[in-house]
């Protein structure tokens, strides 16, 4: 288990999950949850290659600023939710297009 | 004494001011007073400036006041007052005419249409021609020269209604334009030769000697000299149209169709003046042949014009042309070198020639009561033939007219016969003071006092016909006769006073002697000399010197010469002993000649006039035919056609890109606009796609 590819592969299925769970489903805060998964994807993706290939703690300082990074765009994503919720009483979001033609 | 002169300048146009903007308001409540009280209020200033010139008695006397007006680095024009002997005698001159004109004008133009808007134009006269006198330098003078010509042309044509009046005032500043154009050249010639427009730098530079060297190489590199020589006849040419010169006098004599108060003040004071005082001013910087050219011009207009006035017979055109004459004298008096004498005459000329168109409108004004109280208005109110007898019923008119009359043919205890004489004097000194040159061959110069002498014979012959023919004899009208009166009291006034001041001792005091060359007049007006280093044609001592030899004997021959002319016109027209018809018929061409001017008007119409309309009319005509048809319209036409061309492959070529431009991406958008579905997840499909794409070909 101590082999990069390891780390990548598993960084990939994560990315893989998230971006389907993006795309699929209709629930605002699903989708949120699937941007979770891809941020998570690349601090994998960050640690892993500081550990293997430079051999320092830049990865890791950055996977800590991916994370506090997720927690706000969660509370500002969580914000327009609940908004979106309070005007339409769904959070559906494919009949949330106003804007479209 | 130089704010005196500005007042004096500026006075007038505020009388032209006052009755151009609201003489018309007043013209009930008697506001032509305004006018004539400022122009007295001119005079007074004009008699202080006088005295005081009197007081100082020097012949140098001289106060300059210069202002900048235009500074172009090394060349500057200024505007300027000069006070010397010469202008202020000029504008006392003009103050007394001008003043006493506005006086008179108040009696004959009563009732008149455009009587504030006379008043106004009189000023702005006045103000013209105290310019002219005040300016010290050329460009100055020319400015006023132009307000003159204008001022001229508005009272000229003051009765404009009158198709002729409207003539006279074109012709008049037409002709004066033609002169006009030869001074600008020359006041150009100058201004480059010697670098300056002001009179005494002008003269100093030219004085110095060095101003031949340092001369602009102009046209060649033509002799300084020469150039100084057409400088100075250019210069003239200005003064032969304003003081109506052969061959420019045309104009004067139709200048009569304005009222007779501005006859007075043009052909005494004023414009006419101002041609002669122009020649005075530049009398310095005149070359000897400048000088011959003057004389004889001026020589050749005495006689000329005397010639005519012996058979006219409006009372008004015998003046006309008398005063032609007698600044023919003058002229050839400055040409000749006798600056003292032809600015002498200039000044006595204007009180007496004042006076006797003054009187002349006196005897119009009552001429024209007459007729009108008989309701006769086809008859000529200014034709001496019907006029006879008028002395028992305007006796003031007639004493005045006498006198003056007196005064210009030259009999002693006048004014005129001092001035004539020393005009004839210089003409004959200067004839037999050439001894070198063209003109000595054959005696050319001699011409000049013949001239003289001549033009004196026969302007005492009919001044004389004209006084008898008016004032003597029957009445040819005796029921127009019966309604004749003395003129008023403003117009009779200056009558008066301009008779006395056409008397001897007005110009020779201190003495009293009538035959006396010195006077204070010619104490104060010395004459300059030129200033040109000349040949012997032209120098001052010898010139002095033979004027004094030719004193007596000229003043003998024109005491003689004038007895002879009032002789001869008491015999044909008093006593008819000598029939003046029979005469007519036997001088037969030349009494045609000289009734019909010499044919000078003629001559300018068929001989300049109508060849160059013809010519006018073949230069339109070939410009419509030809180069309108051909060029500019053909160019139009051509232009139209490639217009055309230019057009339709513009609509098809330009107009069909941009429009296909559009149309494609008008298609396009509509075909991509089925891309934008609005859903969010459609489009993060799109960017995956598009990465994997990317990620693809950069793989392989």
């Amino acid at each position: 288990m101590d082999h990069l590819t390891s780390y990548l592969i598993l960084s990939a299925i994560l990315l893989c999950l998230g971006l389907y769970t993006v795309v699929t489903r209709r629930n605002a805060v699903a989708i949120l949850m699937g941007v979770e998964l891809i941020l998570n994807a690349a601090n994998i993706n960050f640690v892993a290659f500081s550990k293997f290939l430079t051999h320092s703690l830049d990865g890791h300082l950055i996977s800590v600023f991916i994370i506090m990074l997720a927690a706000a765009e969660a509370a500002v994503a969580l914000a327009i939710v609940l908004n979106l919720y309070n005007d339409r009483g769904h959070i559906n979001v494919d009949e949330a297009n106003t804007l479209k033609q | 004494m130089i704010n005196l002169a500005i007042l004096i300048l500026f006075l007038p146009l505020l009388s032209f001011a006052f009755q151009i903007f609201s003489g018309r308001r007043f013209e009930e409540k008697r506001g032509e007073w305004i006018s004539v009280g400022i122009e007295f209020l001119t005079l007074l200033f004009a008699l202080i400036l006088f005295i005081l010139m009197l007081t100082e008695y020097d012949t140098a006397f001289q106060k300059e006041a210069r202002y900048n007006w235009l500074d172009l680095g090394s060349f500057k024009i200024e505007m300027g007052i000069l006070l010397d002997n010469v202008s202020i005698i000029m504008l006392l001159v003009v103050a007394i005419i001008s003043s006493l004109v506005h006086l008179y004008s108040v009696g004959y133009m009563q009732g008149d249409v455009r009587y504030s808007r006379y008043f106004g134009y009189l000023g702005i006269f006045t103000f013209s021609m105290n310019g002219i006198v005040l300016a010290n330098n050329l460009f100055m003078i020319y400015i006023f020269w132009e307000l003159v010509g204008l001022s001229s042309y508005l009272l000229i044509g003051h009765w404009w209604e009158k198709r002729t009046a409207a003539d006279a005032a074109k012709k008049a500043f037409i002709t004066n334009r033609i002169g006009d154009i030869g001074m600008f050249i020359g006041l150009l010639i100058i201004a480059t030769v010697l670098g300056t427009f002001n009179y005494e730098l002008i003269f100093e530079r030219i004085a110095d000697g060095t101003w031949a060297a340092n001369a602009p190489d102009l046209f060649g590199g033509i002799d300084p000299h020469k150039l100084l020589t057409w400088g100075g006849v250019l210069v003239f040419l200005g003064a032969v149209g304003k003081s109506a010169q052969f061959p420019l006098h045309v104009w004067l004599p139709d200048a009569m169709e304005g009222p007779t108060p501005v006859s007075a003040l043009i052909h005494a004071a004023t414009m006419v003046a101002a041609g002669v005082y122009l020649t005075v001013r530049i009398f310095p910087l005149l070359t000897p042949d400048a000088m011959a050219t003057i004389a004889f011009i001026g020589g050749f207009t005495a006689i000329y014009a005397a010639t005519i006035a012996i058979t006219q017979n409006d009372i008004k055109k015998v003046l006309a042309y008398s005063t032609v004459s007698q600044l023919g004298y003058m002229v050839m008096a400055l040409g000749t070198g006798a600056y003292v004498a032809g600015f002498f005459h200039l000044t006595t000329h204007a009180m007496f020639k004042g006076a006797l168109f003054l009187c002349s409108g006196s005897v119009i004004h009552a001429m024209h009561h007459g007729l009108h109280v008989e309701n006769d208005h086809r008859t000529d109110a200014q034709d001496m033939r019907n006029m006879g007898g008028l002395r028992s019923k305007m006796p003031i008119t007639y004493w005045s007219f006498l006198i003056t009359t007196l005064a210009i043919s030259g009999v002693p205890f006048f004014s005129g016969f001092l001035s004539k004489d020393a005009i004839l004097a210089g003409s004959w000194a200067y004839a037999a003071n050439v001894h070198e040159g063209w003109l000595a061959n054959l005696h050319l110069a001699w011409i000049l006092p013949v001239f003289g002498f001549g033009a004196a014979i026969i302007t005492a012959f009919y001044m004389f016909r004209l006084i008898y023919m008016t004032f003597f004899g029957e009445p040819r009208l005796p029921r127009v006769f019966e309604h004749i009166k003395e003129s008023p009291r403003v117009m009779t006034v200056p009558l008066i006073v301009l008779s006395v001041l056409s008397m001897w001792f007005i110009f020779t005091l201190p003495s009293v002697n009538p035959f006396s060359e010195h006077g204070w007049f010619t104490g104060l007006i010395q004459n300059p000399g030129t200033v040109v280093s000349t040949g012997p044609a032209f120098e001052l001592e010898h010139f002095k010197h033979a004027l004094h030899e030719a004193h007596s004997p000229a003043m003998i021959t024109s005491l003689i010469v004038a007895t002879l002319g009032i002789m001869l016109s008491t015999l044909i027209y008093l006593m008819k002993k000598i029939s003046a018809e029979d005469l007519a018929a036997r001088m037969g061409a030349l009494y045609r000649g000289s009734y019909h001017k010499w044919y000078m008007d003629e001559f300018y119409i068929h001989g300049i006039i109508r060849p160059f309309l013809r010519g006018c009319d073949a230069l339109g005509r070939f410009d419509m035919d030809y180069y309108d048809h051909y060029i500019i319209n053909g160019a139009g036409r051509n232009a139209k056609r490639a217009a055309l061309g230019v057009g339709v492959s513009d609509d098809l070529v330009v107009d069909g890109a941009v429009n296909f431009t559009g149309v494609i991406f008008r298609w396009l958008g509509w075909t991509l606009k089925f891309v934008q579905t609005g859903r969010i997840q459609n489009y993060l499909v799109y960017v995956l796609i598009g990465a994997a794409l990317i990620f693809v070909v950069n793989i392989f």
